[in-house]
């Protein structure tokens, strides 16, 4: 494999991964509040076509982007209502979530743009165009430094970089801020935080909102920076890939990074290599492309290790006698 | 003259059908130290959760400092300057100390002023109440005493004055309890309020001044402690004149039962429960397990009922036990003629939503002869059968079709335990046999125990109440840290000689 191959792959390893960073991010505000979260995907889902949609109205992919976080936090505002003020089980609202938005966004896209359940593609400020680095023409020229600087750090959009902070922000917000031990502490402990006069229900909803945003941006990202226009099922799962990843990452933020590009890589190699030889095998596509599903059953099946979730993860907080 | 730091009128509350509280008035004069008492059940700790804004009263008025105040949450119970230590501590096990101290308390948006201004306050207040504790220490690597400082600090670092400790001593060994009466002493000399709810007698008579009496949901009675006696306040407890000490005869030991060499366990985590134990119970004996809560007695426990695996050697009636493998589960044991009553009655003794009758049933209800056919259970010859069991143990009510968890603690204890003794095993093991029992269940679940013993079995009884250890015991090991500290002979030692040995100092080092 020679340089410029290797550029490319971590540079689409960068844009592949940014999704599934998003929603592990998501999913990490709400499982650390006691709120599991299997919806990620449908939400993800929905936020894509919301801002697939409303790019393609309003010819704004900062439009998009709000319908899309719009979209994602109303359903992340119902898991909520669903697991936290009538204490349901969290697993069955998320599974209700997802069929939702699947169906749900095939059927409006039908209905408002009759291209077989797509969204128009999107043109020009539609999408978030790739932002250039400044000297990043310049530099291109110096041996190895300058490549890895214009192409594979410079030139993604801008979400590609608001992914990148959200890593560092999550941390600090978790671990250095009042709202972050308030979070952590209410999906370890609610009787504890209870107990202090703080609200459980406040706190949950708020990480909850959080998570919501966040698979919005994941969302609109897939619609309107990966791709230019929703598809169905255009999330491929990659909701339980982020799922995966926040196990892989024992729901920390810095883990959570390096998880999300290990996915995006194995990703990236996938669409790289469509038809590889191995020694006169051809491997077939499809193989390539169950790497990152495989990927995930086997962490999924206890190859990390123990992974300790929030140990009040999955129960409605109620009082005790 | 005296100031009421708090004051209740008529306080009432119903949960469903159980009235919790009725009419409940109470005046607690400030810098004194109050007991509530009474036995389980009797609605003393729903009382003080209405104080500390966790429930809500149906009806009644909390007056604080004399002026009548609301408490609709903890956070205004919390402003009230009300602190509360709850039974069940409310702390994150994996946070730090600090941490668990500044939640909810926190001075701004930012965590590192509020750490650092409670880092110094901590130390300040470290000095005035003997409340030492490392502010850096993870809560779930600390002890309970350590963790109920914690607890304590929590409140004083929300300027509480007013103090509510539910069952303080439970979990504590008797010098960590000394300990804590020491700083309860202090809190009282620097004007704060304490409220104190137990069930152990010693503890009013030794600290409080003021003591009320609960029984049934009713406060029964006020008096100054320096007035009254421990037999007075048992009286007043359970409405009637009750034993304290259980009746038996001395023992006459026979032949050895058990015999268990050198029982090493080592849990899911990886730490060793249980360091090398030897045991011997012969028929006809009583041998207790005294210890601290989590010094490996309920890992030993396990072991020997055959649902945990363990290491080294364990011979009953003369032939070894497997313990790993397929013939190490419970069935396994029972085949044995080893019989369990385990710690947990409600997660391990019995399944909550099934019907008296089929708890009364499990474990032998694949015995031949409650066989229909090779498929097919006689269900009414084990209903016959547990009737039986269920009218002779006084379960109530006698309903066999009515569900586990619909019974109060004495009356599901009595279930297991006519499950278990009625299928005359040569040994019993038997897991804090009154826990959340009432005092008129205790009496009768102690006889069934002696009984069985009178009748030439072996019984392994593990409390974590001393009392009851004395009691009930005609020969006592003391556990520590999955070692046997000691064995002693019930009629010769005493409260102080077990408890230094429950806080792992043998006996030549007192």
């Amino acid at each position: 494999m020679d340089f410029p191959t290797l550029i490319q792959i971590l540079d689409s390893t960068l844009r592949l991964a940014t999704p599934l960073l998003l929603a592990c991010l998501a999913g990490l505000f709400s499982e650390r509040a006691g709120i599991f979260d299997i919806a990620l995907e449908g939400k993800m889902l929905a936020a894509a076509f919301a801002s697939g949609a409303f790019a393609a109205i309003s010819g704004s992919a900062w439009i998009g982007l709000a319908a899309g976080i719009g979209a994602s936090v109303m359903l992340s505002l119902l898991h909520g209502l669903a697991s936290i003020t009538f204490r349901g089980n969290q697993l069955i609202s998320g599974v209700a979530i997802n069929f939702l938005a699947a169906g749900l966004t095939v059927l409006v896209a039908q209905h408002w743009f009759q291209q077989g359940g797509r969204t128009p593609s999107l043109l020009g400020d539609g999408r978030f165009s790739p932002i250039k680095l400044p000297l990043a023409d310049t530099l291109s020229r110096i041996p190895v430094l300058g490549p890895i600087y214009s192409e594979l750090i410079s030139g993604h959009s801008i979400l590609v970089y608001v992914a990148i902070i959200c890593v560092p922000a999550t941390w600090y917000v978790l671990f250095r801020t009042r709202f972050g031990l308030r979070l952590r502490a209410v999906g370890e402990n609610p009787a504890a935080v209870d107990t202090a006069g703080i609200s459980v229900v406040g706190l949950r909803f708020a990480a909850v909102v959080i998570c919501g945003v966040l698979c919005g941006v994941a969302g609109a990202y897939l619609a309107t920076g990966l791709q230019a226009g929703f598809v169905k099922d255009m999330t491929a799962g990659r909701g339980f890939i982020a799922l995966a990843a926040l196990i892989f990452a024992k729901w920390r933020p810095w883990f959570a990074l390096y998880a999300c590009l290990l996915f995006g890589l194995l990703q990236a190699l996938a669409l790289r290599y469509q038809n590889l030889d191995i020694a006169g095998i051809a491997v077939p596509v499809q193989l390539m492309d169950t790497l990152p599903y495989i990927l995930t059953v086997v962490i999924l099946a206890g190859f990390v290790g123990r992974a300790v979730p929030p140990r009040a993860g999955g129960e409605p907080y109620v009082k005790e006698r | 003259m005296t100031e009421l730091a708090i004051e209740l009128r008529g306080i009432s509350k119903a949960f469903g059908p159980v009235q919790a509280n009725k009419d409940i008035s109470i005046q607690v004069t400030k810098g004194t130290i109050h007991g509530i008492i009474g036995e389980n059940g009797a609605g003393k700790s729903t009382l003080m959760s209405i104080l500390y804004g966790f429930y809500k009263a149906d009806r009644g008025d909390i007056l604080i400092d004399g002026k009548l105040t609301a408490i609709p949450d903890s956070q205004a119970a919390i402003a009230a300057g009300i602190g509360m230590v709850f039974q069940h501590f409310k702390l994150v096990e994996n946070f730090t100390v600090l941490e668990n101290i500044v939640l909810g308390a926190e001075d701004g948006p930012w965590l590192a002023p509020s750490l650092s201004k409670a880092r110094k306050e901590l130390k300040s207040l470290a000095e005035e109440y003997e409340l030492n504790v490392d502010p850096d220490a993870v809560i779930e690597n600390i002890g309970v005493g350590m963790q109920q400082r914690v607890e304590i600090l929590k409140a004083l670092y929300r300027q509480a004055d007013i103090l509510i400790l539910d069952e303080p001593t439970g979990v504590l060994t008797p010098a960590e309890a000394d300990h804590l009466f020491r700083i309860l002493r202090n809190l009282k000399a620097e004007g704060k309020t304490i409220i104190l709810i137990t069930h152990k007698l010693r503890e009013i008579m030794d600290v409080t001044d003021t003591v009320s009496v609960m029984r049934r949901g009713e406060m029964t009675a006020t008096v100054k402690t320096a007035d009254t006696s421990p037999t007075e306040l048992a009286e007043l407890m359970v409405g009637r004149k009750v034993l304290l000490r259980v009746e038996k005869t001395p023992a006459t030991p026979g032949a050895k039962i058990l015999e268990v060499r050198d029982l090493r366990v080592v849990d899911e985590k990886g730490v060793e429960r249980l360091r090398g134990i030897d045991l011997d119970i012969h028929a006809g004996e009583i041998l207790g397990i005294a210890g601290v809560a989590g010094s490996g007695q309920s890992e030993l426990l396990e072991v020997l009922g055959g649902y945990r695996n363990g290491h080294g050697k364990i011979v009953m009636n003369g032939q070894s036990i497997d313990l790993t493998g397929a013939r190490s589960d419970g069935q396994s044991r029972r085949a044995r003629g080893i019989a369990h009553v385990p710690e947990d009655r409600q997660r391990e003794g019995l399944i909550m939503d099934f019907h008296a009758w089929e708890n009364v049933a499990f474990g032998y209800h694949h015995q031949d002869e409650y066989q229909r056919s090779a498929l097919l259970m006689n269900n009414r010859a084990l209903r016959q059968d547990a009737e039986g069991k269920i009218e002779r143990f006084d379960v109530r009510p006698a309903n066999c079709w009515q569900a586990a968890k619909n019974f109060s603690g004495g009356n599901q204890q009595k279930i297991v335990l006519a499950r278990e003794i009625e299928r005359n095993p040569d040994l019993l093991l038997i897991g804090q046999p009154t826990r959340g029992v009432d005092i008129g269940a205790i009496e009768f679940i102690h006889q069934q125990i002696v009984a069985l013993r009178d009748a030439g079995k072996a019984i392994l009884l593990v409390s974590v109440e001393l009392e009851e250890i004395l009691g009930l015991a005609d020969r006592i090991a003391v556990m520590f840290d999955g070692r046997i500290m000691g064995e002693r002979m019930a009629g010769t030692t005493d409260e102080r000689e077990l408890g230094m040995l429950m806080a792992g100092m043998t006996g030549d080092a007192a």
